[in-house]
């Protein structure tokens, strides 16, 4: 258990929701989208769901080998060149980066998406030792202008409207406010990054794969930023974290046929970039970064979300991340996918986190490598409150609720007059907005007149007997 | 005595200690059955629906023409292709940096993919890997034989142990970032013209 405080998504989620008539709306509109656009190019593929399948058992049997595939990943990357680097956990990652990038005397960098090195917080790490750092992917750029975490893993900043944007970079690189084209913001970063890439002394990249037989990584980007940091800078160092194993080419072509499909609702991304060993007059740097994963690996009803592909399908279909915004979960990994993967990095702090879902599954059923992640948030649940770390509020109504649902006789007893009473009770002690935060953008469904037992023992008397 | 352990000793230790216990075997990738119906024109649709265009042309001179027509203003056109001959040969580039004036870059693709209008290109193919994202504008030649169904042939077909890098480029660079609105050219080639042309 950490120091840390508890993080707590609803009441953030509300100020995302009240803050005004635009935002939230915009959010939800726009990865609904997304959304769409992913089931319509699944409903194309006949294979898709054996796909699915196939993902799910590749990166099974891969975590299952994985001290396997990782010595023969090191082996061939090493053969081709490339120095490979192995660090228990965040503290050790940045360190290694940042004594190559002091070996080699950088003084700036220029880095590409990686939600492992967010996740190791390795840019106010290198900044503090006097290494510029900067992003180059447009919505991390954005992001990192405006001093926030991403808010989303595929769309850092999709929270934003075009007009927060054009604030931000009236503020930070001096652009008309007013201008809010989103081909003119887009321009505005191009012709900002090209004198760093150019500049910098070293490129940084994530891994959205590692091939264990050829010792190759693999990145996709839209914006060609990647490829750009990897081959103009003399050094390339790319963070990789061990659960990104794969063992084979051929494997590939079952895991890029469902990325960017699942991810944004596109056959690709516009680069599919490998990496094997250091290109011609370059040297290449792989820091193979545990933090964590190796024990989560040991945790038998959650080592399933190692398999994870960082597609961010989840967050687009939840009902609740779109109406939240990614801010709300306060960490690294937000949606259904950030729930079930941020208590492994801290139980206290993210205790809160599983609560911050319907439990509809509807993130299991798109899920490319098929992770059971509404299973996994419900046994988050179990976990935190054996933990003690449920609010007083959750710990009183949970009792409530389990001892009249346990009893039947007190159940119905219950439902006869809670339903006609709700007739009378004021509506402002059902949804007021300050003591029912859920009644704040909703309203009530109308009761029912007769309860469902009172009209299936009416008809279908033949059961009446049945105990129900 | 302490003795000392590598963070790669502790990390392969403790994934060691926490396998689970089921081991799961690999599926192995079946062969997919598909509608055998031509990939040219498959491969131009999705093409297109990337944000590249292609062109039929029957000679080098119709290509060289066309890319006057795409991009006049062009002063530095690099190539990397003998058919043409641009103001610049790639091959004399010895620093990415000296891509940075680059208006048009001309390549050559390996093959191309139906199933995503994708191509794939490698450091061979571009000489100086930079040219594929440092050229404002690029080129890109394909035999139009040179076209495999899918993905998974795709895969069949790469040989990463061979070269230290290989992509598969989709249309032009793109990003989606502000208030999910496609835009092409973030940070790479802003446009994407792929001609088919034979090897001669």
């Amino acid at each position: 258990m950490s120091n840390a405080k508890q993080v707590d998504p609803a009441k953030a989620a509300e100020l995302f929701i009240i803050h005004d008539q635009v935002h939230e709306p915009m959010h939800d509109r726009f990865l609904w989208a997304t959304m769409q656009r992913r089931d319509a190019e699944a409903a194309a593929i006949p294979e898709w769901e054996q796909l699915r399948e196939l993902a799910s058992k590749i990166k099974e049997h891969t975590l299952t080998h994985l001290d396997h595939y990782l010595e023969e990943f090191e082996a061939n990357a090493t053969k081709r060149g490339a120095h490979v680097h192995w660090a228990l956990d965040a503290a050790e990652h940045n360190e290694i980066v940042h004594s190559i990038l002091k070996d080699h005397g950088v003084e700036e960098l220029i880095k590409s998406k990686s939600m492992l090195q967010e996740e190791c917080q390795m840019t106010p790490f290198l900044e503090r030792r006097g290494v510029t750092v900067i992003e180059s992917d447009l919505g991390e750029r954005i992001q990192q202008l405006d001093g926030q975490q991403p808010s989303h893993i595929v769309f850092p900043a999709i929270h934003k409207t075009r007009q927060d944007v054009a604030r931000v970079f009236a503020r930070t690189v001096g652009t008309d406010p007013n201008n809010d084209d989103p081909h003119f913001l887009t321009e505005v970063i191009r012709n900002n990054a090209r004198p760093r890439f150019l500049a910098a002394g070293a490129g940084m990249t994530g891994g959205n794969f590692a091939i264990a037989e050829t010792g190759t990584f693999m990145v996709c980007t839209n914006e060609g930023n990647a490829d750009i940091g990897a081959s103009v800078p003399p050094l390339h160092i790319a963070s990789i974290g061990i659960e990104k194993l794969i063992p084979r080419v051929e494997d590939m072509g079952v895991f890029l046929r469902l990325l960017a499909r699942s991810a944004e609702g596109s056959p690709l991304t516009q680069y599919s970039s490998h990496f094997t060993g250091p290109r011609k007059g370059g040297e290449l740097h792989i820091v193979l970064v545990d933090n964590g994963r190796s024990h989560r690996l040991g945790m038998p009803d959650f080592w399933h979300s190692l398999k994870c592909i960082r597609c961010g399908a989840c967050m687009n279909t939840c009902p609740v991340y779109r109406r939240s915004g990614g801010l709300a979960y306060g960490a690294t990994y937000s949606g259904p996918i950030g729930v079930i993967l941020d208590p492994t990095f801290d139980e206290f702090k993210y205790s809160e986190l599983p609560f911050h879902s319907t439990l509809c599954g509807s993130c299991s059923d798109v899920c490319p490598v098929k992770i059971d992640i509404s299973d996994q948030i419900f046994k988050w649940r179990r976990v935190m409150a054996k933990k003690g770390y449920l609010p007083l509020a959750k710990r009183l109504s949970f009792a409530v609720a389990g001892h009249v649902l346990g009893h039947p006789e007190e159940y119905h007893a219950i439902e006869k007059v809670a339903g006609p009473a709700m007739d009378y009770a004021p509506h402002f002690l059902l949804y007021d907005r300050s003591l029912n935060p859920w009644g704040r953008s909703r309203e009530l469904p109308q009761i029912a007149k007769q309860t469902f037992r009172d009209w299936y023992l009416t008809n279908r008397s033949e059961h009446a007997n049945v105990q129900i | 005595m302490q003795t000392f352990k590598s963070s790669r000793e502790v990390i392969l230790g403790a994934i060691r200690s926490k396998l689970p216990n089921q081991q799961v075997e690999h599926p192995g990738i079946p062969v997919f059955q598909r509608i055998d119906s031509p990939l040219k024109p498959e491969f131009e649709q999705h093409l297109q629906q990337a944000g590249g265009i292609a062109h039929d042309v029957r000679t080098v001179a119709e290509v060289e023409a066309t890319l006057m027509t795409l991009h006049p203003g062009a002063k530095v056109v690099c190539s990397a292709v003998p058919e043409i001959a641009g103001t610049r040969r790639v091959e004399k580039v010895h620093d990415p940096h000296e891509l940075a004036d680059v208006d048009v870059g001309v390549v050559r693709a390996q093959f191309g993919i139906a199933e995503t209008g994708a191509i794939w290109l490698t450091q061979e193919d571009l000489v100086v890997n930079a040219l594929a994202v440092l050229s404002q504008h690029l080129i890109v030649l394909l035999d139009p034989e040179q076209i495999v169904p899918d993905m998974h042939e795709a895969y069949r077909r790469v040989r990463l142990d061979e070269t230290a890098f290989g992509c598969f480029m989709m249309g032009p660079s793109a990003t989606a970032d502000v208030e999910a609105t496609l835009v092409h050219g973030a940070q790479g080639a802003r446009s994407l013209n792929i001609f088919f042309l034979p090897l001669a």
